[in-house]
Parts: C-alpha cells; structure tokens; sequence
C-alpha cells in the first residue's frame, strides 16, 4: 500500500460533517472568502478558519489572497487521490477473497 | 455516501466450510497471508505478523466484534497502519464483515470494508439532513462542473 501514508491524513480530515459540508460549498469550484463560508450556517467565522486550516493543510482547499481577502478553493485532485487508495483497498481485498477460494476449493 | 468496499465471490463449497477458513486463525492466516498469535475470540483483540511479501514488517492487529456462525464474522482495524513504529490507536478504524450465504452447495461470500471517512453513523445521520453528501459526491460534483 505505497500510498497508504499519505491517505490516512486525507480520510482524517474528511472525517468530519461541518468539513463535508465546507467541501460541500466549494464543490461547485468557486473561491470563496471565510464570510461567505460562515453564512447561512450555524459557524463563527473562527470555526469555519479551522476547518478550513484542517482542509488546506492536507491540500483538499486552496488558499489564495486577493487583494485584502483571503479566498479558498476546492481541490478536487485530492480528492480523486482519496478515490485512487479506495480502489487500490478494493484489489487488496479482489486478490485475498481469490486466495481463500483457491484455499477452500483446493484442498 | 460511499465511504465503503464490498466485494463479492462465488466459492465452491459449503457455507461450514467457508466459515472455518473464515475464522479458524489458521486458516484465516493461510489465505489473508498473516500468522496469528492465537484464535479468534468474540470482543477480543486478535495479533499477529503480516506474511504477506514486502509487508512482513507489518503488525496485525484487529478486534473481532462479530463471529455469528455461519453466516457474519466481522472485524475493526486500522487500515492505514503501515508504520511499524506509530501508535494507530487514535486513528479511525474500518469496520471488516465478510457474510456468507448459501447458494446450492456453494457459498456467497461478501467482503464489506465501511469506515473509511470515519464519521460515526449517528453524526452521519445528521450529515445527511445536513444533505452534506459525502466526499465522493463532492468528486461528482466538481467533475460534473468541470466538465460542464
């Protein structure tokens, strides 16, 4: 499982429903300032930044400044990673599921 | 909400058959490729080693939270435990059911590996009325803007 290492910190961080729901926002692929992210829910803008820090830190969001805002963005690259290592556990589990087929059906 | 694996395999011999290869640890370690320290007991943590080649560095390690015979044997663990020398213990853990039904002489086997993004199932629950999603619908969702 080579990229098992940096998988666990990716599912780490979408681990968590406010996060989803931040992804959820951002989906569409529109940067967004902390403001925007925080209305319409039940958020401080401070907690909304610290999701947003869990988010950005394993490369799920994209922060870029634009004039005095800070807008963040989707990565939807990090997630396909996320998707890849899914099915890489899926061949694993392909390979030993053979494995105990031949184990039973040749004694 | 995709978060999970499952695999399914027609084998060619009894469900009693199956169940033992399932969980006699013998067995079990024959074909999973790992040799445990001892039988897999209901509620209890079961060790070993990985025999499997270029992973026998590995641990085992896992907890046996279902031995319904014959039809359900289930396990938590940690699936991203490659490093020998970190303590996992705080990490999320998958949950690991294989189900066996009969089928003529034979047996369905299915592997369901649930977990992965680790939100238990009562705030998942509140995800939903969130209408959150999971993260594979955000994959959806940005490849079905990009594409648009």
């Amino acid at each position: 499982m080579p990229s098992a290492e940096a998988a666990a910190p990716l599912f780490a961080a979408l681990a968590d429903p406010t996060r989803l729901a931040l992804l959820k926002r951002l989906a569409d692929g529109g940067a967004r300032p902390i403001v925007a992210l925080a209305s319409g829910s039940a958020l401080t803008r401070q907690a909304v930044s610290k999701h947003l820090a869990v988010l950005s830190g394993v490369g799920l969001v994209a922060r870029r400044r634009k004039g005095r805002e800070t807008l963040y963005a989707l990565r939807p690259e990090r997630l396909a990673e996320a998707r890849a290592w899914l099915d890489e556990v899926e061949a694993q589990w392909e390979d030993a599921l053979g494995r105990l087929k031949a184990h039973v059906e040749n004694p | 909400m995709t978060d999970r694996i499952e695999k399914s395999i027609a084998i060619a011999a009894p469900v009693e058959r199956v169940w033992r290869a399932l969980t006699d640890h013998e067995e079990f370690g024959t074909w999973f490729r790992v040799k445990l320290d001892g039988p897999f007991v209901p509620g209890e943590v079961s060790l070993g080693r990985i025999t499997h080649p270029g992973y026998e560095h590995l641990k085992w390690e896992a907890r046996v939270v279902a031995m319904e015979a014959p039809h359900l044997f289930a396990f938590t663990w940690h699936p991203y435990a490659v490093d020998p020398d970190r303590d996992y213990s705080a990490d999320p853990q998958t949950r690991v059911e294989f189900r066996l039904e009969p089928d003529g002489g034979g047996t369905n086997l299915t592997v369901v590996e649930s977990g992965f993004d680790s939100i238990p199932a009562e705030r998942r629950d509140e995800a939903l009325r969130m209408n959150t999603g999971g993260w594979e619908a955000q994959v959806k969702n940005v490849k079905a803007h990009a594409e648009r």
